[in-house]
Order: C-alpha cells, then sequence, then structure tokens
C-alpha cells in the first residue's frame, strides 16, 4: 500500500459556466521515505495540488489517500512548509513555533514543550533570534522560523510549496542543504513543489513535472540515480545529472511550446513599411 | 570700552546655548539639533500660533468695529444725535452696560481663562470649608443611618469638564464591550454579516440628538422608580450608541479580511475555533479594531457636548449652553475658552488612543 496516493483527482473552481478545471486526473503515489519533487510553471495549479494532499482543499472527484485513508481534513501527521512562510507576525519566532508544538502535543508539560521549542529553533540555527519578530528578520530566516514549526510538530510527511521561491539564489542554496541535512536524519517522507528542475534534482529522489492549467496533470516520472549527500558543484559535471536537467526542461518546453501553439487565434498584423532615413 | 563690548558678546552665547540646551530637554528624542531642525520644530510652529492670533484679533477687532458702529448709528436713527454721542462714550469707555456683542478678541479670551481658573479655586475652597463643616454633622448622621449632606454648589469649569471626561469614557466603554464583541462574531460569519447589515446600514448614520430621545424614551421608563442620575445614564448611554458603529465597522471588517495565509496557518496547526479567534483572528484584526476604536472615541467626545447641551447632564456641553443663555458680558470668551479645552482634550484622547494603539498591535507604523 502506497504511504500517499492520489487517485483520479479533478479540482474545479467555480461553477457552471464559469467553472475552471485546474487539475485533471492527477495520479501520484509516494512511498514511505520517499523525497519527490513536483516541477511546474508558474500558474499552473502546484499550489491548489499541496492543499489537496495537506487537506485545506478537497477534490472535487477522485481520492487523496494517506496511509489508506481518505485525506478529509489537515492533520498533525502532515506538516507543511507554505510559500510565503506564513509566520504570525505578532508573535516572535519562540512563539510561532510554541504554538505549533502545543498544538501537536496537547499532554506535554510546559517544560517539555519549551525544550521542544528551542531545540529546533536551534535546528534552524536561529537561537539568538528566538525573541524577535519575523518583521525584524530576513527572508531565509523567516523560513528557517517556518521549517522549524513544520518539524517541531513532528510530522510523518512533510509538504513544501515553493519553500524557497521568495528568496534569492544564494539564500537559497543555503537552506536547501539545510533542509536536506535536516530531512536526511531521520528520512520523513517529503512532498517539494518547486518551480526550479536544478533545485528538485539536487534534492529529490524522483521529479514529476506538473503540465500546466488549466487541466494541469502530471507528467511522466524522471527519477534522479544520484548518490546522497550530493555535492552541488560536482553535480553539473555528473553525467546523469545533466542527462535528467535536459530531458525535463526539454520536457518542460515542449509543454510551453505545445502551450503557445494551442491558440488558434491568428492576429493580423498592420502592413508596416519602415521608413528609410537614408534616401 | 572694548572690554564692556566682549562681555556683552559673551552674554549673548550663554544665553543662545542656554536656550538650545533647554530645547534639547524639552524634545530628548531629537537625535541632531541643528539650526534647521530649530526653525522647522519650534519657530516655524511657533509663528503659526502667533499668526493665527494675530489674525483672530485683527478680526475680531473688525467685528467689534462694524458692531460698534451698529450700535452708534441705531441710537442716531431712533434717538437723534445726543444719543449717539451718549452710546459712542458709553462704547468708549468701555462700560458694561452698552459693550458690542460679538467675537471675543484673545485677550479677552485669556481673561475669561483666568478667570474660570480663579472661579474654580474659590469653588474648591468653598466645597473643602463646607466638608469640614460637615463632618462631623455627617458622621453622626452616618451613625444614625441617614443619608450624608453633600455639597449641592454650583460646578466649577474644572469640575465640568471631569463630568464630561467621566460621561464620554462611560460611553466609550459600553461601545467598546457592546461593538468588538459584536463585530466579531458578525465578521466571523457571512450569514450573519449579510443578515445584521441592514441595521448597520440604517442606525450608522442616525443623528446624536436622535439616538438621545431614543434612549431616552427607554431611560426614563426604566429608572422611574430608582433616584439614581438618569441625566448621566441617558447622556453616557446615547454617547455610546452614537460612537460605536466605526468599531463595529471595522471590526467586523477586520475579522472578516484576516489573511488567508493566517487561516491556512490556523487550519494546519489545527487549532480548536475559540483558540483560533483568539490566537489568529483577534491579533490580526487587532490594528483595523484599534483604527475603530480611536474614531470611536473622537466622536464620543464630539458629539458628547451636543448631548449634554440637550440632556441637561453637567459638563462641558451644558457649559457652553448656559454661558450661550446667559448672555453675561464675558459669556463669548468663556465659550472660546471651552472650545479651546475640547479641541486640546479631544486630540490629546486621540494620542493616548495613539499611544495605546502602537503598543498593542504588531503593526507599529501605525501614524495619525
Amino acid at each position: 500500500m502506497a504511504y500517499l496516493e492520489l487517485k483520479n483527482v479533478s479540482m474545479t473552481y467555480g461553477r457552471g459556466a464559469n467553472a475552471t478545471e485546474v487539475l485533471s486526473n492527477i495520479n501520484l503515489t509516494i512511498e514511505e521515505g520517499e523525497f519527490v519533487a513536483i516541477v511546474g510553471f508558474t500558474g499552473s495549479g502546484k499550489t491548489t495540488l499541496v492543499n489537496l494532499i495537506n487537506g485545506l482543499l478537497k477534490p472535487t472527484s477522485g481520492e487523496v489517500l494517506f496511509k489508506g485513508e481518505p485525506v478529509v481534513d489537515t492533520s498533525h501527521e502532515r506538516g507543511v512548509i507554505f510559500q510565503n512562510y506564513s509566520l504570525l507576525p505578532w508573535l516572535t519566532v519562540g512563539q510561532n513555533v510554541h504554538m505549533a508544538v502545543k498544538e501537536a502535543f496537547p499532554k506535554a508539560s510546559k517544560k517539555e514543550i519549551n525544550a521542544r521549542v528551542e531545540e529546533y529553533v536551534a535546528m534552524v540555527n536561529l537561537s539568538p533570534a528566538i525573541n524577535k519578530r519575523p518583521k525584524e528578520l530576513s527572508g531565509g530566516m523567516r523560513q528557517r522560523v517556518s521549517v522549524a514549526r513544520a518539524l517541531a510538530m513532528n510530522p510523518e510527511m512533510i509538504i513544501m510549496d515553493e519553500p524557497l521561491g521568495a528568496l534569492d539564489a544564494l539564500t537559497r542554496g543555503n537552506l536547501q542543504d539545510e533542509i536536506l541535512k535536516i530531512w536526511s536524519k531521520d528520512k520523513r517522507t517529503a512532498l517539494l513543489i518547486t518551480n526550479d528542475v536544478d533545485e528538485g534534482i539536487y534534492m529529490a529522489d524522483r521529479i514529476i513535472p506538473l503540465k500546466p492549467g488549466p487541466n494541469a496533470t502530471l507528467g511522466p516520472e524522471f527519477n534522479i540515480n544520484i548518490e546522497r549527500p550530493r555535492d552541488k558543484t560536482e553535480l553539473n559535471d555528473n553525467l546523469e545529472y545533466k542527462k535528467t536537467r535536459n530531458a525535463i526542461i526539454e520536457y518542460l518546453m515542449g509543454i510551453g511550446e505545445e502551450r503557445k501553439s494551442a491558440s488558434k487565434k491568428v492576429y493580423e498584423l498592420p502592413e508596416l513599411t519602415p521608413k528609410s532615413f537614408v534616401a | 570700552m572694548k572690554q564692556s563690548v566682549t562681555v556683552v558678546q559673551d552674554e549673548k552665547g550663554n544665553f543662545g546655548t542656554m536656550v538650545k540646551d533647554f530645547a534639547i530637554k524639552l524634545i530628548p528624542a531629537m537625535p541632531k539639533w541643528n539650526g534647521k531642525t530649530l526653525v522647522r520644530k519650534v519657530l516655524i510652529p511657533l509663528a503659526s500660533i502667533i499668526l493665527f492670533v494675530g489674525l483672530w484679533h485683527v478680526g475680531a477687532k473688525a467685528l467689534y468695529n462694524i458692531e460698534a458702529d451698529y450700535k452708534i448709528q441705531k441710537a442716531l436713527t431712533d434717538q437723534g444725535q445726543e444719543a449717539a454721542d451718549q452710546m459712542a462714550a458709553c462704547i468708549a469707555s468701555g462700560d458694561v452696560s452698552c459693550q458690542p456683542n460679538t467675537l471675543p478678541s484673545p485677550a479677552q479670551v485669556w481673561t475669561s481663562f483666568n478667570t474660570l481658573i480663579a472661579d474654580h479655586k474659590a469653588i474648591s475652597a468653598d466645597k473643602a470649608e463646607f466638608k469640614a463643616k460637615t463632618a462631623a454633622l455627617n458622621a453622626t448622621r452616618e451613625a444614625e443611618g441617614k443619608a450624608p449632606i453633600v455639597y449641592t454648589g454650583r460646578p466649577s469649569f474644572v469640575d465640568q469638564i471631569f463630568t464630561s471626561l467621566k460621561t464620554v469614557f462611560a460611553g466609550f466603554l459600553l461601545a467598546l464591550i457592546i461593538a468588538v464583541p459584536v463585530g466579531v462574531i458578525i465578521g466571523l460569519s457571512t450569514t450573519l454579516r449579510n443578515s445584521f447589515n441592514w441595521l448597520i446600514q440604517i442606525f450608522k448614520p442616525v443623528s446624536p440628538v436622535v439616538w438621545l430621545l431614543l434612549v431616552f424614551m427607554i431611560v426614563k421608563t426604566m429608572t422611574k422608580d430608582s433616584d439614581s442620575d438618569s441625566a448621566f445614564i441617558i447622556s453616557f448611554i446615547s454617547v455610546g450608541l452614537c460612537a460605536m458603529w466605526a468599531t463595529l465597522v471595522n471590526t467586523a471588517m477586520g475579522v472578516a479580511t484576516v489573511d488567508k495565509d493566517y487561516i491556512n496557518v490556523a487550519k494546519v496547526l489545527k487549532l480548536g475555533p475559540i483558540q483560533k479567534v483568539f490566537k489568529v483572528i483577534l491579533p490580526s484584526s487587532l490594528p483595523l479594531i484599534f483604527t475603530g476604536l480611536r474614531i470611536t472615541l473622537s466622536v464620543a467626545w464630539m458629539v458628547l457636548i451636543a448631548i449634554e447641551l440637550l440632556a441637561q447632564s453637567p459638563g462641558l456641553g451644558s457649559f457652553v449652553w448656559e454661558e450661550f443663555q446667559n448672555g453675561a458680558i464675558d459669556s463669548n470668551s468663556k465659550i472660546i475658552v471651552a472650545m479651546f479645552v475640547i479641541g486640546i482634550i479631544g486630540f490629546l484622547l486621540d494620542r493616548i488612543m495613539l499611544t495605546i494603539q502602537n503598543m498593542v498591535s504588531f503593526n507599529k507604523n501605525a501614524t495619525a
């Protein structure tokens, strides 16, 4: 039995004439301990897919099964790292994590909760900033808080919705390593949604491109057979890496071309001849 | 000769630095104090005040002259040259009986201000004396189970300021107690919002006078058997009902428009409904709630004057109305004093609210 399974999932927004099917016929299985990345263009329905898996949305048709049970609501078993951090701005770093821990372990004593908060804030190297508010932190630090908050709840599966999308390239690289380091400790199941193919290849075991919406659906999957831990600089010379990267990009670009040519409307151009300034 | 010149220069320099030091002490938050900031922060506001008072003086003078000319002209047409000369002499002599009744000058207002302060001191002394005189008698009356004898003299201007503040705070608290919880409940549910929208939209623009009459109808019946201070009850309830709408609408809007990300966080963390309200929705709508409360307080202060005036409840409003009815020579200037006091207190109340807002809300850059 698969750990997470999506069976013929479709999602439609709106009704009647205004209905747009964002996702159609999504089939996905993720095994326990796997790190899967879904790559897609912006606006292709990635966030909708994430919200279906974490339980914030319900599919219009089809089934989302988590450990064999249909997903009906959010659950502490599935931790979510949001694209825009979603930290509560009126709480400090420690309080943001504390709130999550308290919800996930309602029976724990105050001391245990505090210890856990400190542990996870330390894990993302933010101990000196534990009493600061999100506003006082940089984007990278905020996303690290978000990571700490998700992991402190001890979820069985981590769902990351473009966690590094809003960060600069350097911070991005650092955080990728940090997330991988944390993940490799206990190899929880992870689902990464991203728009960066390189990031997907560097981090995941398996990459699945999402054909852009409306009617977005998953494309053929690509297995990444590169030994962990992966080295970013060596990766550039790795044949396997190059091959997979080119294949994925070719596929995605192919979709892009297809999407462009799918438009049947022909625009009539005005007949203009450039004016000559020579004569 | 040379020496004396240098001494004068020295003194001047010392005086300059003294002024500078004093100014720096006055405004400690000023990071850098130079000529430019001195001009911008002190001299220009000061100049604008002087200009205002100057214009006021000139304007009051002109109005005074128009009124005086009219009086003399009227005496001339009604009673002839002799009466007109008498009137002109009377006005020039500053006699109380024939002063033109018009906008008072700044000097007159200042005099009235001092009169009011002196009056307050006199009344306070009188009160203290009364208290001392009746202390022994009241003690025996209390022992016998009778009500003590209280001071029933007229309240001073300062007393009336405090009465007004008491009324406005009671009204504000009433507005807070009603509007915030109702706003939260309405904000949480689209159905409730839609079903109560008509009520809010209809009652929001109703004038304070009408609210007062409505409250009067109800309170009059309800307090029939008690000897409580119904004027105070009527005025504070009316103030609260007039002023609460801004808070109600803002709270409902704040609660209804909480960032979807925060709601998603609450869902993912699986917060219970009560925790969701207190830990996510309320904190995130606090800036809007406080904006509403600030509007409520300033509206409360504004309508209070009108309501006191009508409800015959003691306070600044009735002070203004009584002075207007009184028609004494310094009544007009007392009204202007009350106007400034009302304005300054309103301004201070708003500053206090702004300070509290900045203290409690995460949105630290709220400004006037």
